[in-house]
């Protein structure tokens, strides 16, 4: 009704316009702006040029006042009848609806880990340009209002320290704690709430639901040395088992959340200067079972891109919470550059690089996704946000089909060529004679402004690394980026590992860093404790990304771009720039599912305790929006997981809700991956 | 003259009907020409058409002046307009700017405390934890009934109310509790709202807490090390635990705090009927498992610095005493400021505060701001802790004196008031003598002969159960005291103060270490409680003074009618002179508007003072008063001397406090006592054993 109404006042109005303005009438219009005063007399013209004059802004006031009191009206009348129609039951709430009729009942308290990005950050001491924002959001809720109206001063408030990844002195920035402290980052994007206000159905509340908000910029360790937010999380976690029974907690970790928490389990049952000093059967007597939404155990290649040059198809999250802040039209380039040089203070993006090397990743000519046909709309639906501006080409009816096995191995490949070529036909310039080269810096970048290390590498280093023909795998990667950003790497890699353990009884693993890494650290002894891996596959994710020098050389500028020219040919995975593999859009099936269907299944030397592991996986449907999407956000909406975790959370075990659930090719890659277990 | 002018108008104007009339589906011959325009909705067929239809329009219409209509529209536009503009403006302003008008009318500002103490070098040192009080915590809804469909999560107290201003009887249906139980009607879980943002503003721009914890930022303090202990203030203590397992909580985060701190012990800034929920907390702690927290008898001792008690009714306030017999009260301040005309009788009838009524008498924690003590505490029939009594005359003159030139010392001149009747009926009965007065016992009086029509009633009030018999026994009685208040509100709700009775106790204990005080009704109450045995730690008494506070009250029985609550306060009831004690029914006594001194500050300044046996390890008691002053401008807003006794947050001398106290400092640092009132020679005129 009310769509209605409005649609058929435009056209009215753009009429009327129309009228006053220009075409039929031109008597009107001659008096309405008294143009053509020749016509009339002198006394008469005065006195309408006036009236004219009057009128114009008169009928300006008028439309304005029009439209407002029937925005008013429209606006009581949809308050006045809210009440009446809000009858029937919210599609959103359904599972919990359903299952509360089954009799269910929340029985283990439930922990939610937000990932990274999705937490609120808030400021508690800041610099001059930031008066008045004491304890006002700058990360999620209004907080991008802040970055619309002083964005240097945002992000300055936003970035760490360059070398301690703490903050810098004199600014504050401290996550949002409580229940509502991740959820609705941004107005209408939700993130937990679809799951809060379902577990609130079945009876969960304030005492046995925990939200475990932490810093997300900063590496895990650090959150305990500057927040003590691990040391929180071990007494809340102890708090709600004590009131509630003595029952175990159900936790629910999110994207990095999942490395987060692995983190704490190592954590907690370490001794006390390094660790929670919980006892060796800590985790045993107060966990039930993790289900890792969307999880990044082995790290998402997403983040190479976005350290290498802050680009990705897309940095979901971002985007969909500050849209514009990376179009390039908006602020100029060097938004970008900003992003990056922001971004690269954040010791966590690191923790998202690819774990395990070319064992995992694949190397130069092998990838476990070897078999994979990129045919998304025959399988699947293939899904494009209008926010790809990468993606200018989205016809989600082409059909790719491949031959050769994509390259997946080459997470990042100079030229099209380099990214299709057998490996023997590659020039083989290692890394390191680059690195001896590159003693000539140029030192004049009085660009200082935008920092992003790429100031001080000479352009003939940039340009050998960027030649054409050059491969990088998920084990040469680290090379490259420990030259393009080595004080990054540097410090970030104080805090984290992205190998494999050889023995993982070497004592070097009870060092911090390699909590993380769920191939370099033990599962905690807790026989009894359940691992989930939920995820959604059939939406095609970023596997490894084709590079160009970019044309420009000037100061401020990042040296490499996706090639965004180059697509492959009908039936390839590739797309511009970009090639894609199987995963909830940001994650790879491969780091999602790896750990659940291998590597932790049975009892293996990473699961020495036999906890039982099960991959729920989640398939993409066509109307791939709302209740049944499974992109890397959304899946939290998904009402097949939702009711997963209810039941789980009611105390059900994973055999109960019916074991793995397998879609995607995870089990064959798993196989084709060599890893001793 | 103007007839284009007006053509272009009546086009519009016809325009706009057609198309109301189109969406209301009626037919007028007004319009009937502008019809077939209406009938194309595609734009392209619309342009083809408008001549032609335009000019039968004109000449209908053509003649036609402003309107009335379009004066409306006009004005509104122009208002919008001018209104839309000057929020550009504003918001295109810098910051700084109402900081540079300030300055610049005012002179430069003093510090903020929190910024002065940080040039002096203060930093964060021990952990705070901030309880805060009735009415300013937060709540919010996770489970409600129908008519609170989509506002899960929701504030229902505190913030903008949520949602629940447009439904005010469902939003009363949520925030009462159940009558028998105490707890959550069944299929309705409302919540206390937890973290620093469950009372660090009660509603937009009226700060609780914030002003402290900003300047607790301001030395270094962050969310690591400051816990607002939030609760749910309309439960009984006891119940906060049995339901939430708030009590569990604390103590959990208390010990982290602690931990996370290398072992600093906290400090603890409860405000308001906090101090009474702290006071539980303490006793609950250290009280062995399956009752009690089983903390240990030293955990105060090994977790708690100090405890600053801001505006603390440790005895209660005559201001309940209103609120349980007819829910009035001169201000619920906080809930005034958020509502202005709900609690106006003459909003929304008298209606409204049978609502309020039945709902604020679902609250079990309203019954521990009782006045406790009974007449030792309160004063009786004829004398009272604040006034002189007849026999010394000696001493009387200077007193007096002394109390008028203690810097306006006095609220008003308190010279034959009777504090200690707390409710009269009528002014004479307030003034008389006691041994002329003959008071009629009314507990024998039967209740019984209903009145008229109660069945109609819709709000169920134990008043409809009385009888007229009864009502008129109650005033016959004539005055009440602290004591016999106590059995006027167990006769006239009998139910009522049965559940209230059960988890708080309002007398004066003989003998401590009777077995029967273990209960934990007890707790809440100083007089009946030994402070745990922590000789190191510190009590504070921080409370605004110079402020006329509630402390009697004059009552009328109301005309009879259906349904209304039977006494009234007699509002036009006004002392004989201008600095009379008396005005509008309310005999007033100095204090914090809300909290009389005598409640806030006896326990520190005589109860606990030294090593008694209300606190036999000798724990060091301090009394802090802050004399109120009002704000300088408006551009200050709520003022930074202001003792009353939710603006004292705001206040810079005690937030200077309360920051030395956090950042390491003792009593003695900060200059032990500081009073103004005459609160140590009113304890003396109390006679309790130590």
């Amino acid at each position: 009704m009310a769509s209605n109404f409005l649609r058929l006042r435009k056209p009215y109005y753009v009429e009327s316009t129309i009228n006053c303005s220009s075409s039929s009438d031109q008597k009107l219009v001659n008096l309405s702006f008294g143009i053509n005063e020749t016509r009339n007399q002198t006394k008469k013209r005065q006195a309408k040029e006036h009236h004219g004059r009057r009128s114009c802004l008169d009928s300006c006031c008028w439309v304005t006042g029009y439209l407002c009191t029937t925005w008013w009206l429209l606006l009581f009348l949809y308050h006045c009848c809210l009440p009446f129609t809000v009858g029937h039951e919210v599609p959103e709430l359904m599972p919990a609806a359903r299952l509360k009729r089954e009799g269910l009942k929340g029985i283990h308290p439930v922990v939610l880990v937000p990932g990274i990005v999705t937490g609120g950050l808030e400021l508690w001491e800041g610099k001059p340009c930031a008066d008045g924002l004491f304890r006002k959001r700058l990360w999620g809720g209004g907080g991008f209002t802040q970055l619309l109206k002083r964005p240097l001063c945002w992000l300055e408030h936003l970035s760490l320290h360059n070398e301690t990844g703490l903050d810098p002195p004199g600014i504050r920035v401290r996550p949002v704690p409580g229940l509502f402290g991740a959820d609705y980052s941004a107005p209408g994007y939700f993130v937990w709430d679809v799951l809060v206000k379902n577990l609130a159905k079945i009876g969960y509340e304030g005492k046995n639901l925990h939200m475990a908000a932490y810093d997300w910029r900063l590496s895990f360790q650090n959150t305990e040395v500057r927040d003590r937010a691990l040391s929180k999380l071990k007494s809340k976690i102890e708090l709600m088992y004590r009131a509630n029974g003595n029952k175990k907690v159900v936790v629910v970790p999110h994207s990095m959340g999942v490395a987060y928490f692995l983190h704490f389990l190592k954590w907690v049952e370490t001794p006390p200067p390094m660790g929670g000093g919980g006892g060796p059967g800590w985790c045993a007597e107060h966990i039930k079972a993790i289900v890792n939404i969307g999880p990044s155990f082995l790290g998402v290649p997403k983040a190479v891109s976005n350290i290498l040059s802050a680009e990705g198809k897309d940095v979901a999250y971002f985007r969909a919470m500050a849209p514009g802040v990376l179009d390039s039209g908006t602020l100029g380039l060097r938004a970008l550059e900003h992003v990056m040089r922001v971004s690269r203070t954040w010791d966590s993006v690191v923790s998202l690089m690819p774990k395990g090397g070319e064992t995992i990743w694949g190397n130069m000519d092998w990838s476990p996704e070897d078999e994979h046909v990129c045919d998304f709309s025959k399988k699947r639906y293939f899904r494009f946000s209008p926010s790809d501006n990468n993606v200018n080409n989205s016809d989600a009816k082409q059909v790719f089909r491949v031959k050769d096995p994509v390259k997946y191995g080459r997470i990042i490949s100079f030229g099209k060529a380099a990214s299709v070529l057998h490996s023997s036909q590659l020039p083989t310039t290692v890394l390191k004679e680059i690195l001896h080269m590159s003693a000539s810096r140029n030192f004049n970048s009085s660009c200082w402004e935008a920092w992003t290390e790429y100031d001080e590498m000479s352009r003939e280093s940039i340009r050998k690394i960027g030649a054409a023909d050059k491969a990088y795998t998920a084990t040469t990667l680290f090379d490259l980026l420990r030259f393009v950003a080595p004080k990054m790497m540097n410090r970030a890699e104080a805090h984290f590992s992205h190998g494999i353990a050889d023995n993982l009884e070497d004592p070097k693993y009870n060092h911090y860093k390699y909590w993380s890494n769920p191939l370099e650290m033990k599962l905690p002894d807790a026989p009894n404790m359940e691992i989930y891996c939920s995820y959604g596959v059939g939406i095609p994710t970023e596997r490894s990304y084709v590079y160009k020098l970019s044309p420009s050389n000037k100061c401020k500028h990042i040296p490499y771009q996706i090639d965004t020219s180059v697509d492959g040919e009908d039936g390839s995975c590739l797309k511009s720039g970009v090639y894609f593999a199987d995963g909830d859009e940001s994650v790879p099936v491969l780091s999602a599912g790896f750990m659940c269907a291998k590597g932790w299944k049975g009892r293996t030397r990473f699961n020495p305790s036999g906890i039982n592991t099960y991959v729920r996986e989640y398939q993409s449907k066509p109307p791939t929006s709302g209740i049944k999407s499974t992109a890397h956000v959304d899946i939290m909406g998904n009402i097949a997981l939702i009711e997963d975790i209810l039941r789980v959370a009611a105390g059900a075990t994973g055999e109960e809700i019916g074991g793995d659930k397998i879609y995607s090719d995870i089990l064959r890659m798993s196989e084709r991956i060599n890893l001793r277990l | 003259m103007s007839k284009p002018l007006s053509f272009y108008r009546s086009y519009f104007l016809s325009k706009t009907m057609s198309f109301l009339r189109r969406r209301n589906g009626t037919d007028s011959s007004k319009t009937r020409v502008a019809d077939p325009n209406i009938k194309k909705d595609g734009a392209a067929d619309d342009d083809k058409k408008k001549d032609e239809y335009k000019i039968p329009q004109r000449r209908n219409y053509g003649s036609k002046k402003w309107s009335c209509w379009d004066n409306c529209c006009w004005f509104i536009g122009l208002i919008c307009s001018i209104w839309w503009f000057c929020l550009f403006l504003y918001n295109t302003m810098p910051d700084s700017i109402p900081q540079f008008v300030t300055m610049a009318i005012t002179g430069p500002l003093p510090d903020p405390p929190g910024v002065k103490l940080r040039k002096e070098g203060l930093m964060a040192n021990h952990p705070v934890v901030l309880v805060p009080g009735v009415v300013t915590g937060g709540l919010e809804l996770w489970e409600g009934r129908h008519c609170a469909e989509g506002l899960l999560g929701k504030r229902l107290w505190g913030g903008s109310f949520g949602e629940f201003y447009k439904r005010p009887l469902c939003w009363l249906e949520h925030i009462s509790l159940d009558n028998d139980t105490g707890f959550d009607p069944p299929g309705i879980r409302v919540r206390p709202v937890t973290g620093l943002v469950a009372a660090d503003y009660f509603a937009t721009g009226y700060f609780v807490w914030a002003v402290v914890i900003a300047n607790l930022a301001h030395i270094g303090y962050e969310e690591k090390s400051l816990y607002m202990a939030a609760y749910d203030w309309r439960l009984s203590f006891q119940n906060t635990e049995i339901r939430d397992q708030s009590l569990t909580r604390i103590k959990s985060n208390i010990e982290l705090l602690v931990a996370t701190h290398g072992g600093k012990k906290v400090v603890v800034l409860p405000h308001s009927m906090g101090v009474q929920y702290f006071l539980h907390f303490m006793k609950w702690v250290e009280t062995p498992a399956p009752r009690g927290g089983g903390g240990g008898p030293d955990w105060c001792a090994k977790h708690i610095k100090a405890i600053m008690n801001i505006g603390a009714p440790f005895l209660g306030s005559p201001k309940s005493i209103a609120l349980h017999f007819s829910i009035e009260v001169r201000d619920i301040a906080a809930l005034r400021a958020q509502a202005p005309g709900l609690l106006d009788k003459d909003v929304l009838g008298l209606q409204t505060f049978k609502h309020l009524m039945r709902m604020f008498r679902t609250w079990d924690a309203t019954f521990s701001m009782i006045p406790k003590g009974g007449e030792t505490i309160w004063g009786g029939l004829d004398w009272s802790p604040e006034t002189e009594t007849v026999n010394n005359s000696a001493k009387k003159g200077t007193d007096n004196s002394t109390r008028n030139t203690g810097g306006n010392g006095n609220i008003c001149n308190t010279k034959g008031v009777n504090y200690g009747r707390l409710i009269s009926f009528s002014k004479d009965w307030a003034e008389t003598h006691s041994s002329k007065i003959e008071r009629v016992d009314f507990k024998h009086v039967a209740k019984g002969d209903k009145l008229t029509n109660s069945s109609n009633c819709d709000i169920w009030l134990e008043y409809h159960e009385m009888g007229n018999r009864a009502i008129k026994a109650v005033a016959d009685h004539k005055v009440y005291t602290a004591g016999s208040i106590l059995d006027l509100l167990h006769y006239v709700a009998p139910k009522l103060m049965a559940r209230g009775a059960s988890h708080f106790s309002y007398g004066i204990a003989d003998d401590l270490d009777d077995p029967k005080y273990d209960e934990y009704k007890y707790w809440s109450n100083p007089l009946e409680t030994k402070l745990p045995n922590a000789p190191d730690m510190e009590i504070y008494s921080l409370y605004g003074v110079g402020l006329p506070t509630e402390r009697g009250y004059i009552y009328k029985v109301a005309p009879p009618s259906d349904c209304s609550i039977p006494f009234q306060i007699d509002t036009s009831v006004d002392g004989d002179s201008e600095d009379s004690c008396l005005k509008g029914g309310v005999f007033s006594g100095d204090g914090d508007e809300t909290v009389p001194i005598i409640s806030a500050g006896f326990m520190c300044a005589k109860g606990w003072r030294g090593k008694t046996r209300f606190n036999p390890s000798g724990i060091r008691t301090y009394n802090r008063e802050y004399k109120h002053a009002p704000p300088a401008n408006l551009l200050e807003g709520r003022g930074t001397q202001s003792g009353s006794h939710v603006d004292l947050l705001g206040n810079f001398a005690l937030i200077e406090d309360v920051l030395r106290v956090a950042a390491g400092a003792t009593g003695e640092d900060i200059g032990g006592d500081r009073v103004y009132s005459d609160i140590f020679k009113w304890s003396e005129r109390i006679n309790i054993k130590l």
